[in-house]
């Protein structure tokens, strides 16, 4: 038996150095509070690795299947305590859980937040609250680790509420700054409105299945999936709902539309951050959900799964259309990823239980690994540049490839890889969700496939328009970033160009399987690339050199761009749902209601009172004559009472 | 024994007396009138106790202990009463009933 | 003297103590010094108790002690303690404890501010160990009288409004209480014998089911009022708003639990077929309070309003789970007492040091005072998030035991009454979000805020007693949970035995 016990730190190591740096970060020098958090997860990191290292190629597999490690098992053994007892057969625990992604996810988590808290160390430097950051950073990396080694979904709950508070904290970093402020606020009203949906499916799940556990959830021959069908409610099992509910969190956090009007704004934070949690590892989380209990979606719920393609589809075709139009650098890397996120939910979504129809799963699993890499570089990249040129706004940018040769080195891999240039990591893993998506459902392979060649023009209008085109006027020569930076970028290029030679799939599988997975050149390879080299063209025509043509384009299919450009007005449309409806036509009224008609009965019974009391005061005149004379009238009339009574 | 006046001769007598009493408290404004009108209240009442007593219980003499012992309290009340009334004259600088109605709400 | 009635006797002390000083100084450092003593014995009484359960004691109460007072009408003084009144006891300490530190700076009629607070603060102890309805009854008015006082006198704005609306509510409450224990106590023995306020004896004997239907809204409502039973709140948004920050603290912290306690171990415990029958008026009630409360706050300029409101949404939750009458959701209802104490105790601790230093209490007022005051404002966010549920704080242990108690009802009414209490979390994330937002970030919007000071020792002593109370329960509530459930067994069999199904 294996003791896996130690795993418990990955995630602890954090949360020590949140509580370290948070309680005593500001009376250190501020690097010091980097380094302590730096080196805090560069331990978590290479417990990662090892786990990996012990997971895959030790004591995983069993006959050929990995297997899923949680408590006191017969192979392994990690931490697993029970935390609160709700109900008799309810109760949440706290522990560890380790299978093919939730290994594969510590990898991801640790590497690109390490890189993160390394390149922070440059890009923060002489930041205010730089000890702040670094503790928030840590906080994340707690929460982040802790919801992906979630033994059951609502250890997964609470982490997941805990990195909506982080990314909260993060967003709102500058909180000086009233943007900031209102972006940190909306990302976590959404999500947290998105969260009701989760929590609504866990009650329903919970109550049905009679258990929180993901392994007795998943168990393909446990209740969960037996007896799913169960009642139905308008048409959809109850099963159903509840996991669409649960996707409705999942879509919140992932910024599928139409919850994902939070990610853009996201922006307001420092662009590290950006990388790590609105690229690279809290957006997926939504997806992660969906994989966790993917056997419980593609068993007893495939409406739910359809759910999640199509939601996937649309969210990745609408985010592409909007990066094409946006000015600045990170919000078209935001759409970006809230486009490559979709397609990831459409690989689960067209994807089936078991070997080779498990193919979707595989891949969406491959993608987020290989665009955690490539994104994590974009943001790292934009990060650099807005460093070198102290703006996100395009315009202010251009020629930049002079100024700024490592950046743009590695943003130009970034590039290619996105746009699925062959033997590039993406190439690989995007492939295997087209082809996924070629078999399961044509329409959205189309879809798919015309969002890729959106994807290669978006990317290369903000390659060219940054790196070439005209340069205009700085305030000063842009220079290089340091080297704390730039080796994170040399790094996660390295990554990006290399992660797709992983055979994924002899790691991670639908029924945990290994299978062999192969490139299908013909249907799907091919089309892929064609596509992805007409959007680089289109993009190198329109901005390798100032030109018009951009400028007839958008004139060219006015509504369309002027659409997109506002983004579908779905900001506007929030603003309209939460400011007026919300705030004027519900709280308003409650807020009058109470003070007028609820509490204005307990004050009108109180003038009551009052009224009837003044008016009886005036008996009490202080004239003693008019008090002798009701007295004595008083006195007469009981006197003609008793005796009209007593004299019969 | 039941020579001469009636009953009834006392009782209107008393009676009159009680509600001229009863009618000057109530309509005089000056203190002193009122007092006298409750020494004529307090007097109708003596008399009806002693032609009670005299008509109905001629062998006791209970009525006329209370009647006695009526006389000594109404002097003792005249004693306060005035004294209290000489106190509202300094106070309100007269002994009009209706001025001294601080006594309210 | 057994350790209950100690818990009575030391604010009495203490009280007799204060009288005898003379110096201001010294009145505070004696009232430090005996809540100090009472928040000890306080967890004393936790340490005991558990002890005493892990020694095999399973009497329903523990530390029991009874005199008789007043043999004629069979009135005793009956105390005792089960798990439920020993985090109830503990909460209390905490929060009078922190209550004191936050009300130094006092210096109006210091002495009888501490004498009326301490007052109040052994009446709510006395409420907690008494198991006799009388002796409760008397306690509850203990505590309610010196509100009227501490509002009247060391209020702020609409005070003498305030404490006078305050007051009359509740007593309005307690009127229809009374009356309701009354009617209990004449109907304690329908099978003859002497009449008894004895709880535990009342619980055995089954009271006629028309009696019952009879009593149990008034009890229920009288308690109800407390514990901001919608519509019948008003007095809370007001009362908060003038009453000065301790009295908020207790009042809000502890005072309100009263009612969810005697809803829960009165109106619920000794009346059950009827609250079995009427519940569903009630849950109406209370689930509207939830919402209302919620929305109510988010459109309210006054940090205290915005609390008051916040606090009928939270109550609103509390007397919501007891009346789902099952174990898990009552569970839910106490850890939910004891949560909102701590953490809204918390909120207008904080709301007192803000306000004595800006001299506002309006959001649109102020603004980035993170920046000029980052302790307050980092315990201000603290409470913000243990109130909005998050994970790792007290809010959401309660919150989640609560609604996943109440889904375990498996009819349509119940689960749709569950839903909208759900919902309320995403409103309160919208009031709590707001108020953060205005308030801590952004903008520095006055320039005289920039050379205020930042929380002063016994301020930080106040917040942190609270804090790590709040984050104890929402790191570790295996423990407290379980103690709550396993004295809850009673009425949870009680309850089976009455009610079909």
């Amino acid at each position: 038996m294996i003791d896996f016990s130690f795993t418990v730190l990955i995630p602890l190591i954090p949360i020590f150095v949140f509580l370290f740096v948070g309680l005593v970060g500001h009376k250190m020098k501020p690097m010091v509070s980097g380094i302590i958090g730096t080196l805090g997860l560069a331990t978590s990191a290479i417990l990662s690795y090892f786990t990996a290292y012990m997971y895959f190629f030790r004591v995983g597999k069993v006959n050929d299947v990995y297997q899923s490690f949680v408590g006191n098992g017969p192979i392994a053994k990690t931490v697993n305590i029970t935390w609160l007892q709700l109900t008799d057969k309810l109760h949440i625990d706290m522990g560890v859980l380790l299978d093919p992604i939730s290994v594969m996810m510590l990898i991801v988590i640790t590497t690109i937040s390490l890189m993160v808290h390394i390149y922070s160390l440059g890009y923060m430097k002489g930041e205010k609250g730089f000890a702040r950051f670094y503790a928030f950073l840590s906080l994340f990396s707690f929460s982040m680790l802790g919801l992906v080694l979630a033994t059951n979904i609502f250890q997964m709950y609470i982490f997941w509420e805990l990195v909506g508070v982080s990314s909260f904290l993060l967003i709102g970093f500058y909180y000086e700054k009233p943007s900031a402020v209102a972006a940190s606020k909306k990302a976590f009203i959404v999500t947290r409105f998105a969260d009701l949906g989760f929590l609504i499916g866990i009650l329903i799940l919970s109550f049905n299945t009679g258990t929180f556990d993901f392994k007795s959830l998943t168990d393909i021959h446990g209740t969960a999936i037996t007896s799913g069908a169960g009642a139905s409610f308008l048409g959809l099992s109850v099963m159903t709902w509840s996991l669409i509910f649960v996707f409705m969190g999942g879509a919140g956090k992932s910024a599928m539309f139409p919850l994902h009007i939070w990610l853009p704004d996201a922006m307001e934070g420092p662009t590290p951050v950006s990388a790590l949690i609105h690229a690279a590892t809290m957006v997926v989380a939504g997806v992660y959900l969906v994989a966790r209990l993917f056997p419980v979606y593609a068993l007893s719920a495939p409406d739910g799964l359809t759910v999640v393609a199509y939601v996937g589809s649309f969210s990745s075709l609408f985010a592409a259309v909007i990066a094409c139009t946006q000015l600045d650098i990170k919000r078209v890397l935001a759409y970006s990823t809230m486009s490559q996120i979709g397609y990831m939910m459409v690989g689960l979504g067209v994807s089936k239980y078991g070997g080779e129809a498990g193919l979707g799963y595989m891949a969406s699993m491959f993608h987020l690994f290989t665009h955690a890499m490539f994104k994590a570089l974009l943001f790292l990249g934009a990060g650099a540049i807005i460093h070198a040129v102290h703006s996100n706004v395009m315009n202010e940018m251009g020629g930049l490839r002079k100024y700024l040769p490592i950046t743009h080195v590695t943003f130009l891999i970034a590039c290619l890889t996105i746009a699925g240039i062959p033997f590039l990591s993406a190439f690989f893993s995007k492939d295997e969700i087209l082809s996924a998506a070629y078999h399961h459902n044509r329409l959205i392979f189309v879809v798919q496939l015309f969002v890729a060649g959106l994807t290669a023009f978006y990317m290369f209008r903000l390659y060219f328009r940054v790196f070439w085109n005209k340069e205009p006027h700085y305030h000063h020569t842009p220079h290089e970033a340091p080297i704390t930076m730039t080796i994170p970028l040399i790094f996660l290029a390295i990554a990006s160009i290399f992660a797709g030679y992983i055979k994924f799939s002899h790691f991670v599988s639908s029924d945990s399987i290994p299978f062999e997975s192969e490139i299908e050149w013909m249907n799907v390879a091919i089309p892929s690339i064609i596509v992805g080299l007409i959007g680089i063209g289109v993009a190198f025509v329109m901005y390798k050199k100032e030109s018009n043509l951009p400028d007839k384009m958008a004139s060219g299919l006015k509504l369309l761009y002027v659409g997109a450009f506002n983004k579908f007005y779905f900001d506007e449309i929030y603003l309209f749902v939460t400011k007026k409806i919300i705030f004027n036509y519900i709280s308003r009224p409650v807020a009058w209601f109470d003070r007028h008609i609820v509490d204005g009965f307990m004050n009108a019974i109180a003038a009551v009172t009052n009224y009837v009391s003044l008016k009886i005061k005036g008996f009490q005149s202080g004239q003693v004559q008019q008090y002798a004379f009701v007295f004595v009238s008083g006195a007469i009339l009981l006197s003609v009472v008793f005796i009209y009574l007593f004299s019969k | 024994m039941n020579t001469g006046i009636p009953l009834e001769y006392f009782l209107i007598t008393a009676t009159l007396m009680f509600f001229v009493g009863v009618y000057g408290f109530m309509t005089r404004k000056n203190m002193i009138t009122i007092l006298m009108s409750v020494e004529l209240m307090l007097n109708a009442v003596n008399i009806n106790f002693l032609s009670f007593n005299r008509y109905l219980f001629p062998g006791q003499l209970e009525g006329h202990f209370f009647a006695l012992f009526i006389i000594a309290v109404a002097a003792a009340e005249a004693a306060v009463a005035i004294a209290i009334i000489i106190n509202i004259y300094r106070h309100f600088q007269s002994i009009d009933v209706e001025k001294a109605d601080e006594m309210k709400y | 003297m057994d350790i209950l009635s100690l818990l009575v006797v030391i604010p009495i002390i203490t009280v007799l103590g204060i009288m005898f000083v003379k110096d201001p100084k010294h009145v505070r450092i004696v009232s430090a010094i005996g809540m100090g003593l009472q928040l000890l014995l306080a967890g004393y009484l936790v340490y005991a108790y558990l002890s005493a359960r892990n020694a095999g004691d399973t009497s329903e109460m523990l530390f029991m002690a009874d005199h008789v007072w007043y043999a004629a009408l069979n009135i005793h003084y009956t105390v005792g303690v089960d798990g439920v009144s020993v985090a109830m006891i503990a909460l209390t300490g905490v929060v009078v404890f922190a209550g004191i530190f936050a009300s130094w700076q006092v210096d109006f009629l210091p002495k009888e501010f501490f004498i009326s607070l301490i007052l109040l603060a052994s009446g709510v102890f006395g409420f907690f160990i008494s198991l006799d309805l009388f002796t409760m009854f008397l306690f509850y008015e203990v505590a309610v009288i010196p509100m009227y006082l501490l509002i009247g006198i060391w209020g702020s704005g609409p005070k003498e409004y305030a404490a006078m609306k305050l007051t009359l509510m509740l007593m309005g409450g307690s009127a229809l209480l009374l009356v309701g224990l009354l009617g209990i106590y004449t109907n304690s023995a329908p099978n003859g014998g002497p009449l008894t306020f004895n709880i535990l004896e009342i619980a055995k004997v089954h009271i006629p089911i028309e009696a019952q239907r009879m009593f149990f809204p008034m009890t229920f409502v009288g308690f109800g009022i407390l514990g901001a039973l919608f519509p019948f709140h008003t007095w809370s948004p007001d009362g908060h708003a003038s009453a000065p920050t301790a009295v908020s603290m207790l009042h809000a912290g502890v005072l309100m639990k009263l009612g969810g306690y005697g809803a829960f171990r009165v109106a619920i415990f000794l009346l059950p077929e009827a609250a079995h029958e009427l519940s569903w008026i009630f849950i109406i009630l209370t689930s509207i309070s939830v919402v209302y409360g919620a929305f109510g706050a988010i459109v309210q300029k006054d940090l205290k309003y915005i609390n008051a409101y916040s606090s009928v949404s939270h109550c609103g939750l509390v007397l919501f789970a007891v009346l789902m009458m099952n174990k898990t959701a009552m569970d839910g209802a106490i850890l939910q007492m004891i949560s909102h104490g701590l953490m809204t105790a918390l909120f207008f601790a904080l709301i007192g040091m803000i306000y004595g230093r800006t001299h506002t209490r309006m959001i649109n007022e102020m603004g980035g005072l993170m920046k000029i005051m980052p302790f307050l404002g980092v315990a201000y966010v603290i409470a913000g998030l243990a109130s909005l549920g998050l994970p790792g704080l007290s809010g959401f242990v309660a919150e989640m035991t609560i609604f996943f108690g109440a889904f375990q009802h498996v009819d349509t009414f119940h689960r749709v009454v569950t839903l909208v209490a759900v919902s309320s979390i995403v409103i309160t994330a919208v009031y709590i979000l707001r108020v953060v937002g205005a308030l801590l970030f952004g903008p520095i919007k006055n320039e005289h805020f920039l050379h205020l000071d930042d929380a002063k020792w016994f301020e930080r002593l106040s917040t942190v007693t609270l804090i790590i109370a709040i984050a104890a329960i929402g790191l570790a509530p295996f423990w407290l949970s379980t103690m709550i459930g396993d004295s809850l067994q009673p009425i949870i069999d009680k309850l089976s035995m009455v009610i079909p199904g």
